[in-house]
């Protein structure tokens, strides 16, 4: 409901600023402050429908805008999802070490930060060699994505993971000494669910990295069918229908709603390791 | 998995199953375990502390928590801590249980090392704070400690469920902590110190963030638990009554660093006698004689340590 309202706000706001705003924005001291809301900047609404029924190209039996669209966004959601998964997989994995090691820790936990100092436009490169011909052509874009998607992950389970050294004075960690079990059992039986608070947060991060990951590496390394690929191609056909370029934004949305409801429904899932519920 | 006595503990002990007291819990099960059995001369004592030390390094110089404590705690006996804050109480029974070690002076529980005796399980833990986990029933918590020593699944569910019956809990097994009062979850905490059957129960302060009426409620339940499971208990406390009331001996420890300054015997009856006499009991003309005595050594070693 909410959200159904507010995508109608946001229909109405576009199209308001479009009617109220000056052709050319709002330009103060040479700095364009608003937005120009020429049809080329700001299509209407009915302009951008309109084209997505539009078939893509002149070719017969080209798809329509919109399906192509949605293929690229499907494509793109897969592609993010693997990221996604390995960077977890990844992160969870360096968390364990460093909570496990307090040595490992200090060792790694300065180049798990470091290694996100690194714009990604540097690291592309090394990963994607668009000349390169071995392998398969997704493999940097997931291996990006993962890159991205590693990072809050092994933070946020790191913390999580240790949250139990700290609560209540060490309680928890006395007890479990007092049961006189290992590590791993305390891990399972503590760490695990007391880093759930920690790790949900962590895992929504991760998508939007993995989405955002991916289109970058997509657009970089030209990977045809994902949404990055519609980007450069409908850039590049800009002056001839403006509205087109807009349809991967929406299709980046679509596959940002659809990890953000996936997450959503885990996090309904574990809610008894949440605090605000379980105290 | 014959340890303690409380294996024999009914799991009807407790009919009601409501939060009341049942005075005379398990007594039958258990008839020799009084606190008046005196240890047999081989067996070792539940607790043996000798000449413990502990400081606790700083940056500007050292803490020195504890300074040459002796105690000894008998099978089945319950012995009291008390003295001021900050005089080394929580660090000694920290030592017992092996969350701690003396920085010289030595620890045996039950003959072995605290280590051992900890990788045992020979001894049951309780602390202020209850520390049920969030996330799991009120039964599941109870089963943890068997759940982490592979125990099965059916022996973990009747064993929790005669132990929650004990503390009067057996409506509340598929609760969550957070549905519980503060009581109700401190009597969840014992209950998990008692799963492994321990024949050592260590607690610090266990009712001390409770209202006077939970406490003194509390307090006799303790009695029926020992006399119910026969464990000898080291029991931690700022209050000179509880101490009395509960205990076969207080003792007294010195401001920082804690050193052993007094020990008063009580000779009030038997754990399931004293539960019985309840409230009469903290009236009587003895019961308030002891905590005069409790009271001056507590007094007498601020003074001693003042003018040192
Ligand atoms: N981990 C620690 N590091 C440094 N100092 C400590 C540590 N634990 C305890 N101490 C010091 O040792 C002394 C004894 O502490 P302890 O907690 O045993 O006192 P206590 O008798 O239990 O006090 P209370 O009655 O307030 O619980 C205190 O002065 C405290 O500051
Ligand atoms: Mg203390």
């Amino acid at each position: 409901m909410a959200g159904a309202a507010g995508v109608l706000l946001l229909g109405f706001g576009w199209e308001g600023y479009k009617a109220a705003a000056p052709d050319d924005g709002l330009v103060l001291g040479g700095v364009r402050v608003l937005p120009r809301t020429t049809d080329a900047a700001m299509p209407h609404l009915w302009d951008l429908a309109a084209s997505a029924g539009e078939p893509v190209s002149s070719a017969a039996g080209a798809p329509p805008l919109w399906l192509v669209t949605l293929r690229g966004a499907g494509s793109s959601l897969v592609l993010a999802t693997a990221g996604w998964v390995c960077g977890v997989l990844v992160g969870l994995l360096l968390a364990v070490v460093m909570a496990r090691l307090a040595r490992a820790r200090a060792v790694l936990l300065p180049w798990v930060v470091l290694s996100q100092v690194v714009p990604l436009i540097a690291v592309a490169p090394l990963v994607a060699r668009p000349d390169s011909a071995d392998g398969q052509p997704w493999v940097p874009v997931v291996a990006i994505a993962s890159y991205l998607a590693f990072f809050p992950v092994s933070i946020g389970a790191l913390r999580g993971f240790t949250a139990p050294d700290d609560d209540r004075g060490g309680l928890y960690v006395d007890l479990f000494r007092s049961f006189g079990v290992g590590w791993w059992s305390g891990f399972w039986r503590l760490r695990l669910p007391a880093s759930v608070p920690y790790l949900l947060p962590a895992l929504r991060l991760a998508a939007a990295n993995a989405v955002a990951g991916t289109i970058v590496a997509e657009v970089y390394t030209g990977l045809p069918g994902g949404l990055g690929r519609l980007i450069v191609d409908f850039g590049a056909s800009a002056a001839a229908d403006p509205a087109r370029q807009w349809s991967p934004l929406l299709g980046a949305i679509l596959v940002g709603l659809a990890t953000t409801l996936v997450l959503a429904g885990a996090a309904t899932g574990l809610r008894r390791y949440r605090p605000g519920e379980a105290r | 998995m014959s340890r303690g006595a409380s294996e024999d503990l009914e799991p009807d002990a407790n009919p009601g199953g409501g939060p009341a007291v049942a005075p005379d819990v398990g007594q039958a099960a258990v008839p020799d375990a009084g606190p008046d059995t005196s240890p047999l001369p081989e067996a070792p004592a539940a607790v043996e502390v000798r000449g413990a030390t502990r400081e606790f390094p700083a940056d500007a110089g050292s803490t020195s928590a504890l300074a040459g404590v002796d105690l000894a705690v008998g099978e089945g006996e319950l012995v009291s801590l008390i003295g001021p804050s900050g005089c080394g109480k929580s660090t000694l029974l920290r030592l017992i249980a092996d969350l701690d070690t003396p920085t010289s002076g030595t620890v045996a529980v039950f003959g072995k090392t605290p280590a051992q005796a900890r990788a045992d399980q020979d001894y049951g833990i309780v602390f202020q704070e209850a520390g049920l986990l969030p996330w799991r029933s009120v039964q599941a918590n109870v089963e943890l400690p068997m759940q982490l020593h592979g125990e099965p699944a059916v022996t973990r569910r009747t064993r929790a469920q005669s132990l929650l019956a004990l503390v009067g809990l057996a409506d509340f097994a598929g609760h969550r902590p957070h549905q519980l009062s503060g009581g109700m979850q401190q009597r969840v905490a014992i209950a998990r110190a008692l799963a492994r059957s321990p024949r050592l129960l260590l607690m610090d302060e266990p009712f001390g963030a409770l209202d006077e009426l939970t406490r003194e409620r509390m307090q006799t339940e303790l009695l029926n638990l020992r006399a119910a499971t026969g464990a000898a208990v080291v029991f931690v406390t700022h209050s000179i009554q509880e101490a009395v009331y509960l205990s076969d001996r207080v003792v007294v420890l010195s401001p920082r660093p804690g050193r052993v300054v007094d020990t008063v015997e009580v000779a009030l009856g038997d754990p399931a006698e004293r539960a019985q006499s309840g409230g009469a009991l903290r009236g009587d003309r003895a019961f308030f004689e002891l905590t005069s005595a409790v009271r001056e050594a507590l007094h007498a070693s601020g003074r001693a340590t003042a003018t040192t």
